[in-house]
């Protein structure tokens, strides 16, 4: 059976979503490249569950006014979950405005955890079911970047980015 | 103006980008369906989780609001539009709105929301792209997903061009898109309320899902405090966890998309901070998340249609859209002839006649022919066809009687008197066939009179450019009776069901399907039977079509206790026995009818798989043929049974993948939908015009179709069981 990191990267490719790997430490590293300034972004410590990694290094503006958030061009958030047979991404709604960070921009640039990877749609919405019961918080399955058709053909990039590029954290070896 | 020259008039500015639309939407579905592994299994669920949640909604509706309330928002119960439009008004009158942002959300639509804002003095913008363009043209929807299906992207440009007179004249879909983004983004930010529908709310946390590919729900409830969700509350499921099959099949069966962009699963108030986006000093995370939340659940006559044994399916839709897209004649049409004042397509006439009454469901309730091609479509298994039928029975009984039919010895039954004289004629097809053999040719020649056919135009509304159908002298069950079984030592006995059509019009299919039964050793018999019931039944008349069910019963079930199967020619007739019947009939008697029923391939199929030698057929090398399925058939899984049989005898089959011919019985012959019908017709026509198809003889198993080609092409078409009796 293909893993769910091959099917969720497939699933991405699909959708025009680009993909970068890398570790913990090469992380800022990874960021750097993957954005287009000017970038805004969100402290990674509570999502990505470690001190070590920030956007310190990196030419991303951690929780800008609004209007640097208006004038970026790059948005970068950390991804709760990521669902392999779909390629969507799951996104939080936190008190540091992430769901701003991810929609307010052209391009949007998650960080997702490797092991945060759920085979298919029914895992990862039991998943949800499990942390909205426990936390009554809220998500955002995101697929591919937004898009409109409504104008006579496909447009991407309607309200929301019209660029996704996923930066997986592999395990440490 | 007349119904024709409406429809006409539609097909003529809309049709094209509708047709365009709807049926890259429908093949989409097709091909993300078939690579869904567990398709059928998610529809089942899906279809429970309704079916449940509607039998619990009053449970449901405490539930929910103790959680929204718990979690810090209001819930109101609306009546209706005017009560759930009071409550919103007062929210934004008591934040002191001057702008509401608004996602594209069908119950608004549906309560008119925006006229009751305006009134107030409250800008109201539609964010969703498509909704925005008809604010800006100020045109109604044409369909429940893509309002602006209609509009081409010619026609925005112009209207854009128009209206804010940009530097540059804005041309490509890029073009339009941004301008449009740009726009719509500065007044989303300035807007203080947000209105948003909602596809599903779960009760055990209160969590809602949104359904968008733009973006804009998304932004409609970040960038503003108060947020107002209005649904009806039949969209109410237990738990997040059932959102898993909506979430597989809702894009799939109505974009044909795998999945939407986004699909948000708020559990507000969020927690996202509300920013002053003129700000440049305050770090985002330092803004307080005070905000407010609304859920404004509108019954609007659905708790009604919950008691109402007929209509209560309405309340399972998802508004997918996919019976829209499937339907062939919305394919033409599009919403703004088939729909009513908010809902358009097959499930509309449902809707509408729960919400607003048999009136405006009346105004576009006969566009739906009954061909079923939207019932496999529907994620949620809804017999949209059955819901249009019994509210034409009802809009059918609605009416006054006239005082002295002209024709009322054409209505034996005094319980269907109120349907419209056009309605009885095709209703009681079958005395007219009775009547047109036994008094062959002078029925065929009189029928063919110009004096005739302008009294049939006049009083029947037949169109005239229509030709009848020919009646002959000698019915099949005539035929049959001076005849002695031609089988000895039978494999299997069974009874050719004589339907109207076969019986009286097109004998040599049934001759022809009598001789190829016998040479692979079934011994046959054709009893005299009633028709079937479907011409009453397409014509809204339940109570007629059930006396015509009770009297096939009473004919076959005598053969069928002797154990003979059930063959039958015509596939809606197939149809009505093994699917419209369990509506009419007990269940013994509908499960021993369609138990042992076969539309003819099928049994022939099944025949030669069980040893039968398809040498006593008449077969061919290589003969090339064109195959046109009919709409039930396709819908129950019969159209492959034909392309084997006749492949098995040598043909090379090519078929025709176009929903529905047109025809559909009585429709295409009715003056307002003629021009309707062979504008349906014209993508059959095509695809039996391609390169490679164009030589070959074409093969139709349903009368109706036959019919149409007839009409369509030079080629005269046949029955496929004719082919194999040579
Ligand atoms: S009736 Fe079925 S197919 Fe039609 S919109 Fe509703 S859910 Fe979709």
């Amino acid at each position: 059976m293909e893993s769910k990191r091959a099917s969720f990267e497939g699933a991405l490719k699909a959708l025009g979503v680009t993909v970068t790997a890398t570790t913990e430490s090469e992380l800022e590293a990874a960021v750097t490249e993957a954005i287009t300034e000017p970038a805004v972004g969100v402290a990674l410590d509570d999502s990505v569950g470690s001190e070590a990694v920030s956007l310190a290094e990196t030419p991303v503006t951690v929780d800008p006014t609004p209007v640097e958030l208006r004038e970026a061009t790059t948005g970068v958030t950390s991804a709760q979950l990521g669902v392999g047979d779909y390629g969507s991404l799951v996104l939080t709604m936190t008190e540091q405005a992430s769901e701003l960070v991810s929609l307010f921009v052209e391009r949007h640039v998650a960080i997702l955890h490797e092991a945060d990877i759920q085979p298919d749609m029914d895992t990862a919405i039991a998943e949800l079911d499990e942390r909205f019961n426990e936390t009554g918080e809220s998500a955002i399955l995101a697929t591919g970047p937004s898009a409109t058709a409504d104008m006579g053909a496909l447009v991407k990039g309607a309200h929301g980015p019209k660029d996704v590029h996923v930066i997986l954290v592999e395990e440490a070896e | 103006m007349s119904k024709a020259d409406e429809l006409r008039e539609l097909m003529r500015t809309e049709g094209a980008a509708i047709a365009q639309n709807t049926q890259g939407f429908n093949d989409g579905r097709y091909d993300s369906v078939a690579d869904l592994e567990d398709y059928e299994d998610l529809k089942s669920q899906a279809r429970a989780i309704k079916e449940d949640a509607i039998a619990d909604l009053p449970e449901l509706l405490d539930q929910l609001t103790e959680t929204v309330e718990a979690n810090g928002g209001t819930v109101y119960i609306a009546d209706d539009a005017a009560d759930a439009n009071d409550y919103i008004r007062n929210v934004v009158a008591d934040r002191d709105a001057d702008r509401v942002v608004k996602s594209k959300s069908m119950t608004s639509e549906e309560i008119e929301v925006n006229d009751a804002l305006e009134a107030d003095g409250v800008d109201v913008v539609e964010t969703d792209l498509g909704e925005w363009v008809l604010q800006v043209a100020d045109e109604a929807p044409s369909h429940i997903v893509a309002p602006a299906i209609h509009k081409s992207r010619e026609s925005i440009a112009e209207l854009f061009n128009e209206r804010f007179d940009p530097e540059e004249p804005l041309e490509t879909a890029e073009e339009l898109t941004h301008f449009a983004r740009e726009k719509l983004g500065e007044q989303i930010i300035d807007a203080q309320v947000g209105i948003t529908g909602a596809n599903f709310v779960t009760a055990d946390t209160g969590t809602m899902a949104l359904v968008t590919s733009e973006g804009n729900a998304r932004k409609t409830v970040a960038a503003t405090d108060t947020h107002v969700a209005v649904a009806g509350v039949e969209k109410i499921i237990p738990t997040v966890e059932d959102l898993h099959p909506f979430v597989e099949l809702i894009g799939r069966s109505g974009t044909g998309q795998d999945i939407t962009s986004y699909v948000s699963l708020l559990t507000p108030p969020v927690d996202t901070p509300v920013v002053d986006f003129t700000d440049d000093e305050t770090p985002l995370s330092e803004f307080d998340n005070d905000r407010e939340f609304h859920l404004v659940l509108i019954d609007n006559g659905r708790l009604d249609m919950r008691e109402d044994d007929d209509l209560r399916e309405t309340l399972y839709c998802i508004r997918c859209s996919a019976c829209s897209n499937s339907c062939a004649n919305f394919q033409s049409v599009g919403g703004h002839a088939f729909g009513g004042e908010t809902y358009s397509g097959g499930i509309a006439t449902g809707w509408e006649a729960g919400i607003e009454g048999l009136d405006t469901a009346a105004e576009f309730n006969d566009l739906c022919t009954g061909c079923t091609r939207c019932v496999n479509a529907c994620p949620v298994g809804i017999d949209i066809p059955w819901i249009n039928t019994v509210v034409r029975d009802r809009i059918n009984r609605d009416k006054d009687t006239p005082g002295d039919w002209l024709v009322d010895g054409l209505t034996p039954d005094q319980e269907d008197g109120g349907a419209p004289l056009q309605k009885r004629f095709f209703g009681n097809f079958e005395t007219i066939a009775k009547l047109g053999s036994a008094t062959a040719p002078v029925s065929n020649w009189l029928a063919d009179t110009s004096v005739s056919r302008q009294a049939m135009e006049r009083v029947l509304g037949i169109d005239p450019r229509r030709d009848l159908p020919t009646f002959e002298r000698e019915t099949l069950v005539e035929w049959f009776e001076t005849r002695e079984s031609q089988v000895e030592d039978p494999d299997r006995r069974a009874v050719l069901y004589p339907d109207l059509y076969t019986n009286h019009v097109q004998v040599d299919r049934g001759k022809a399907a009598v001789k190829v039964l016998e040479a692979l050793g079934v011994d046959v018999v054709v009893p005299p039977t009633a028709s079937s019931g479907r011409a009453p039944l397409s014509q809204g008349m339940v109570a007629t079509a059930t006396d015509h069910a009770e009297r096939v019963v009473d004919a076959l079930a005598p053969h069928i206790d002797d154990g003979r199967d059930v063959v039958v020619v015509e596939p809606s007739d197939h149809a009505m026995f093994t699917r419209e019947y369990e509506r009419l009939l007990n269940d013994r008697a509908f499960t021993d009818l369609a138990e042992n029923s076969y539309e003819v391939f099928e049994y022939v199929y099944g025949l030669l798989d069980n040893g039968a030698d398809v040498g006593a057929l008449s077969t061919v090398e290589g003969g090339e043929i064109a195959y046109h399925s009919h709409c039930q058939q396709r819908t129950l899984g019969l159209e492959a049974h034909t392309v084997a049989v006749l492949e098995d005898c040598g043909y090379d089959v090519t078929t025709s993948d176009v929903e529905c011919c047109g025809m559909a019985g009585s429709f295409g012959y009715k003056s307002d939908y003629y021009e309707l019908s062979m504008d349906v017709g014209d993508r059959l026509r095509t695809q039996l015009r391609e390169d490679g198809v164009e030589e070959r003889p074409v093969v139709a198993s349903g009368t109706s179709c036959l019919e149409q080609i007839d009409a369509l092409l030079e080629r005269q078409p046949r029955h496929p069981i004719e082919l194999l009796a040579e």
